[in-house]
């Protein structure tokens, strides 16, 4: 595997100077692995990973998780239609599911009033939608790899044991 | 007479001496908020694997919570049997040939005071853990330090071994992968050492804690090599493959006379190991080998990142084969080992173990943990580099 992927899959925060020391190539060449890694559409980009109940203003926006049933479309099956969906700004992601529903589409919007407005005015009344059913969430424990709470009791090791 | 309490303290121990790692310790708990990337620590930085833990919290949730077989749960002896056969090659009754300890220190002290009569003389590689000689001399028994260097790579060779006996030799206490050095023996070289334990009637104690942690090549055991099973105490545990330090699980198995001798010792100073503690041991032998191999593939990573990383900076350093430890020299730049782990510790903020805290051999060594994350073991190794540079000015 490339080795580059190889630590960007173990999701350690390692700039790129870190992952060359780490991975015994040099920054030139790591940087050429992201950019093939680009190339091939394999590595998107990078976000943080944030909790924002910690913040009093950014906390305040809304994440629902939406259940779509659709029609496939003929000769596009349900991928336009989800390419359709995901050019939605609301949308975080979408995922094509085996199940019950076809599409599992996570949404973000500032308020409540805002992801319901999405929702009916968006969402249910575009072409081949069948039904939704929206999943608003109220808390979260963990989040891309992350606990959100203040982790596990691991401050307390000593600095020099046998 | 004297006057302090002092005076109730037992001769040899009131003789015994200070951990050079305590010393250490100390010097570091001061410096305590101030940044200190730690490589001087003796444990995995990963969490017991949440199955496992999970298994504990069952146990408690459904009672277990009273006295065991002083062997140990039958359920992890059968276990244990297995997994030694399996890793191993070397095949143990569970009633009568295995024992569960409080670790693998509880049962090397049972080991000691069950085999050692006054007198009797222990040999054991050196630069090596920190409590052997200390056990040695518990016991009234005389350590024989043989030397391992690191032109060998920290193997122990039976040429040293030969060089270091002396009429009144009756055990050789290994560890392999060794702690502090990472050094190993391949099979050809635990061979010529088995051939020498025969022809001197030597009985060993094998204490294989690092042995999923090897690296290069497989482990062997001393224990699978022909007429070894009989003369040698097997010594394995739970704290380093799987993360479960704080558990203090271990446990011995040989003969069935000897693992009887063993526990005797045992019944009337622990009882029995935690249950709670087996319990999470059961679960970590029945479904914990993937969370061995993910965790041992990345300390290999981290190794070959240490080691190249301590070379380059001119800390020559051989590879450690197995085990989380590199020991590199400080020679090479003009230091001994205790100027640099105290100079590098408040100049540059990292602690390493000098390698005299492991025996007199490991004079001109430090020993640097890479049981910690990318992040910290890419700034650690920085700032190694610059405090290098600054004291060759």
């Amino acid at each position: 595997m490339n080795p580059v992927l190889k630590l960007l899959l173990e999701g350690g925060r390692l700039t790129t100077a870190q992952m060359a020391q780490v991975a015994g190539l040099s920054v030139a060449e790591v940087e050429q692995h992201l950019e093939q890694l680009k190339k091939d559409k394999i590595f998107l980009g990078w976000r943080p990973v944030l909790d924002l109940s910690r913040d009093a203003a950014a906390g305040a926006a809304v994440r629902a998780v939406i259940e779509v049933k659709l029609t496939p479309e003929r000769g596009g099956g349900f991928n336009r239609m989800a390419e359709r969906l995901c050019q939605f700004d609301e949308v975080e992601s979408c995922h094509l599911m085996s199940g019950s529903y076809d599409l599992l589409v996570f949404v973000n919007a500032p308020t409540l009033q805002k992801a319901a407005a999405f929702v009916s005015e968006k969402l249910s009344t575009f072409g081949g939608v069948l039904s939704t059913s929206t999943h608003f969430l109220l808390r979260s424990y963990k989040e891309g790899g992350f606990r959100l709470d203040d982790g596990e009791g691991s401050g307390d090791r000593l600095n020099v044991s046998p | 007479m004297s006057t302090t309490s002092n005076r109730w303290v037992a001769r040899h121990v009131a003789t015994l001496p200070r951990s050079g790692i305590r010393d250490f310790f100390e010097l570091v708990a001061k410096m305590k908020g101030q940044d200190v990337i730690s490589l001087g620590v003796g444990e995995p930085d990963f969490t017991t694997p949440w199955h496992v833990r999970k298994a504990a919290i069952t146990a408690l949730e459904e009672g277990k919570t009273y006295y065991t077989s002083n062997l140990g749960m039958p359920e992890l002896r059968k276990a244990v049997s297995h997994y030694v056969t399996e890793h191993f090659g070397v095949n143990y009754r569970p009633d009568d040939q295995i024992i569960i300890t409080v670790g693998v220190s509880e049962a090397l002290d049972l080991a000691f005071r069950a085999f050692c009569n006054p007198g009797d003389k222990v040999m054991y590689h050196q630069p090596c853990y920190v409590s052997y000689h200390p056990s040695i001399s518990l016991v009234h028994a005389e350590g024989v330090a043989v030397p391992t260097y690191a032109k060998d790579g920290f193997a122990l060779t039976a040429e040293a071994l030969r060089a270091a006996w002396t009429p009144g030799c009756k055990i050789l206490m290994l560890n392999l992968p060794c702690n502090p050095t990472g050094g190993t023996c391949d099979r050809a070289q635990l061979e010529a050492i088995a051939a020498f334990c025969r022809e001197k009637d030597l009985l060993v104690f094998s204490d294989e804690i690092y042995s999923e942690l090897t690296f290069e090549g497989t482990h062997t055991s001393i224990a699978s090599l022909p007429g070894m099973q009989e003369r040698t105490v097997f010594l394995h545990g739970f704290s380093k493959a799987f993360a479960m330090t704080g558990w203090r699980i271990g446990y011995a198995c040989g003969p069935a006379e000897l693992i009887d001798a063993m526990m005797k010792v045992h019944q009337y100073a622990m009882m029995c190991a935690s249950i709670i503690a087996q319990e999470g041991a059961l679960e970590a032998l029945q479904r914990g080998w993937d969370n061995v191999c993910e965790m041992r593939d990345q300390y290999h990573r981290r190794r070959d990142l240490v080691v190249r990383r301590f070379n380059e900076i001119g800390l020559t350093c051989h590879s450690p084969r197995g085990s989380f430890y590199a020991f590199p020299t400080t020679t090479g730049i003009g230091m001994s080992e205790k100027d640099f782990a105290v100079g590098l510790l408040k100049e540059e903020r990292v602690a390493v173990v000098p390698g005299t805290a492991f025996g007199e051999n490991g004079l001109g060594h430090v020993r640097a943990c890479f049981a910690t994350s990318y992040e910290q073991l890419v700034v650690a190794c920085d700032r190694i580099e610059r405090f290098v540079n600054g004291a060759r000015k």
